[in-house]
């Protein structure tokens, strides 16, 4: 099995999924000759030619309503948004129309879409190159949504969402393209939309997240060990739909829950876990849901120290899985 | 018909390639679309049903588009006026009557959409929403697919002219004309967006816009039947060839209110209507097929009975078809979700 980079696996699961489907292409700016502005599209354009890696004009909403067309007459588009910042022109498209063109035509017609956005900070971006988007697209009925933190996921779940019958927002994180690495398989597997994964087995504390974080999650806990800790860490993958099984099922392992997210607190996903958590195991809990997550502001500033304080680290990690252990 | 022909071999439907047969289904559909508009105006005053959104004035536009288009294989995107355009794809009056009265067999949603959104997958009507103009990228997507699959068929989208406002728009537009995509706009501009007229909507003409887009607008008398014709037709004939989008402005009158729920006198005139009346484009067609002598005043009166039992029909069946189980609510939100609902 090779190791790969995230933004590798990524890469890889276009291409095959490009070779296996003809009906199977991406759109987007700057995806086709130059390979996008991260290089994930890079060298799709000279396999597949300029129709199968499109260069869009610059204007979003165009790419998910274009694609939205195309996948209704039966082609299996990828629309990559640049950077999750800018998806927003596209919410209508998202929300109005792929979310419920199955439903409002009583599953007459149907949306297989993938829509490919960046997402994180600490790249130095500021405001708008930084932003977790999930909290807004998360609750809408008809959109499942993947955000994947290891490689070996970020290439079964991409695979998974262009094979899925139904519009996947697919949220990569830019932050892992180059820092995250992993054994990947290359032949052909999906990973199951809609099922969570156990990254490390534990007995005191359950944390569970989703994305780069879970990286700060993994050093933490392994540090914790030696200071006598043992935390079981719950990969979400999938934020909708929820593998509620699961983390009902993480958190009795140890009765204690740390929810952690870089989105931000208010309304993030962890506020849904948090409530699933808290109508089926109240009385299991030994310590209230604790959640840590990016501040409530607008989104993060450009200045590092700015930039510092709003992201997570192993450091704020690891001093919340230790307030908990000790509660 | 038997024994009627055009009396006169110049007449225009025949110069533009459309039998006698043909303009007369035409006018038929077009009656259709009126007297449809019509019943459901009155069952809505009667209490029967909520709402009511109407094209009246807009028929002649709408039934024409659709016979210069090819009904076999093109892809339709209709907008929520556009009722002689679905009749002359094919919904029958039984199928608008269902959505009417948000019946469970309603072909459109299953009785979960207002009327008017139109949506019949078997006749290439693709699905419409109500935030307006979201349709025209749809439209493009499907002219992208045709040309990468090689389908000789176009997309013909509509939307009206205060909708051309929408960013939707004018992001469509620009993405057909920069892959010289085969689908084709009609703005049906009927004067009004609910209560803003069209002088506070647009700086300029709709149909110049194409020109910031490197494609053909064409402006066209929307209650020339003929006219409307031969511009749609022109225009596909262009998409076919590989030729790109055309964009055609269809000028019309909104002769009623925006919807049931509207009052129109609060912002126009009844002079201004009845004088837009006069210009209505359904009894001109009809004076057109008689002055060519393929139609009287007895197969028109034929016609009415005929259409008035299809609606009676229609409007009874529809009437006692049921309403979806309550359930059903929880139904068809992702795929195969149809024995639990939803993802839960």
């Amino acid at each position: 099995m090779a190791v790969m980079d995230y933004i590798d696996a990524i890469r890889l699961a276009m291409k095959e999924e490009m070779e296996r489907d003809e009906d199977v292409f991406v759109l987007g700016e700057d995806v086709g000759v130059k390979g996008g502005v991260f290089t994930t599209t890079k060298g799709l354009h000279e396999q597949f030619g300029e129709l199968r890696a499109m260069d869009t004009p610059l204007a979003e909403s165009a790419i998910a309503g274009v694609a939205i067309g195309a996948a209704m007459y039966g082609m299996k588009p990828i629309a990559e948004m640049q950077y999750s910042d800018f998806m927003f022109p596209a919410t209508n498209q998202i929300i109005s129309e792929a979310a419920k063109i199955r439903y409002r035509s009583n599953n007459d017609w149907t949306c297989p879409v993938v829509i490919r956005a960046p997402i994180g900070g600490g790249i130095f971006g500021g405001l708008y190159h930084s932003q977790c988007p999930e909290s807004v697209f998360f609750g809408t009925p008809g959109l499942k949504i993947v955000a994947p933190y290891r490689p070996y996921d970020a290439k079964g779940l991409l695979k998974a969402a262009v094979r899925d019958e139904d519009p996947v927002l697919y949220f990569e994180n830019k932050k892992c393209y180059k820092l995250v690495n992993g054994e990947v398989p290359e032949d052909d597997y999906i990973v199951p939309i809609g099922k969570a994964n156990v990254l490390r087995e534990g007995d005191d504390i359950t944390v569970i997240g989703y994305s780069m974080p879970l990286r700060f999650v993994e050093q933490a806990a392994e540090e914790l060990q030696q200071e006598g800790i043992s935390a079981h860490i719950l990969d979400l993958r999938t934020l909708q739909p929820l593998d509620k099984e699961a983390i009902l099922e993480a958190v009795r392992k140890t009765g204690k829950v740390l929810i952690v997210h870089e989105d931000n607190k208010t309304g993030g996903v962890g506020a849904e876990v948090a409530a699933i958590i808290a109508e089926e195991l109240l009385y299991e809990l030994d310590a209230p849901i604790m959640r840590l997550c990016g501040p409530d502001v607008p989104a993060m500033p450009i200045n590092p120290p700015g930039e510092k304080f709003f992201l997570l680290n192993k450091d704020k990690v690891k001093e919340a899985m230790k307030h908990l252990a000790l509660y | 018909m038997a024994g009627i022909s055009s009396a006169s071999k110049n007449a225009r439907h025949l110069e533009l390639g459309l039998s006698d047969e043909q303009a007369i289904d035409m006018y038929t559909n077009m009656v259709k679309a009126r007297r449809f508009d019509e019943r459901v105006l009155l069952l809505q005053r009667a209490g029967k049903i909520n709402f009511h959104v109407s094209g009246i004035g807009q028929e002649v536009a709408q039934v024409a588009a659709a016979f210069a288009l090819n009904r076999e294989d093109d892809y339709f995107l209709p907008y929520y006026r556009d009722y002689g355009f679905v009749l002359s794809v094919g919904m029958t009056l039984r199928e608008l009557l269902l959505s009417v009265f948000a019946k469970a067999e309603d072909p459109n949603s299953g009785g979960r959409q207002m009327p008017g959104h139109f949506g019949h997958k078997k006749l290439r009507i693709v699905t419409g929403s109500s935030p307006v103009t979201t349709q025209v990228p749809h439209a493009v997507g499907i002219a992208l697919a045709a040309k990468m699959k090689k389908k000789p068929l176009v997309s013909f989208v509509t939307f009206g002219e205060g909708s051309s406002n929408q960013g939707d728009f004018h992001e469509g537009c620009n993405f057909a004309g920069v892959h010289k995509l085969p689908v084709i706009l009609m703005c049906e501009n009927n004067q009004y967006a609910i209560s803003v007229p069209v002088h506070k909507q647009l700086g300029g003409r709709v149909a110049d816009r194409a020109i910031g887009y490197g494609f053909p607008g064409i402006r066209v008398d929307g209650n020339d039947a003929l006219e409307v014709y031969r511009v749609v037709k022109e225009a596909r004939d262009r998409a076919i060839a590989g030729e790109g989008p055309t964009l055609i402005e269809a000028m019309m009158y909104r002769l009623s209110p925006h919807s049931t729920s509207d009052n129109d006198l609060a912002y126009r005139t009844k002079e201004e209507v009845d004088e837009h009346r006069e210009k209505d484009g359904l009894p001109h067609f009809k004076q057109y097929l008689i002055d060519c002598g393929i139609w009287n005043d007895e197969l028109d009166a034929d016609l009415q009975t005929r259409i008035r039992k299809e609606l009676d029909e229609a409007t009874e069946y529809a009437d006692k078809a049921a309403f979806p189980t309550p359930e059903s609510t929880l139904h068809h939100v992702y795929a195969n979700d149809d024995q639990q609902g939803g993802l839960r």
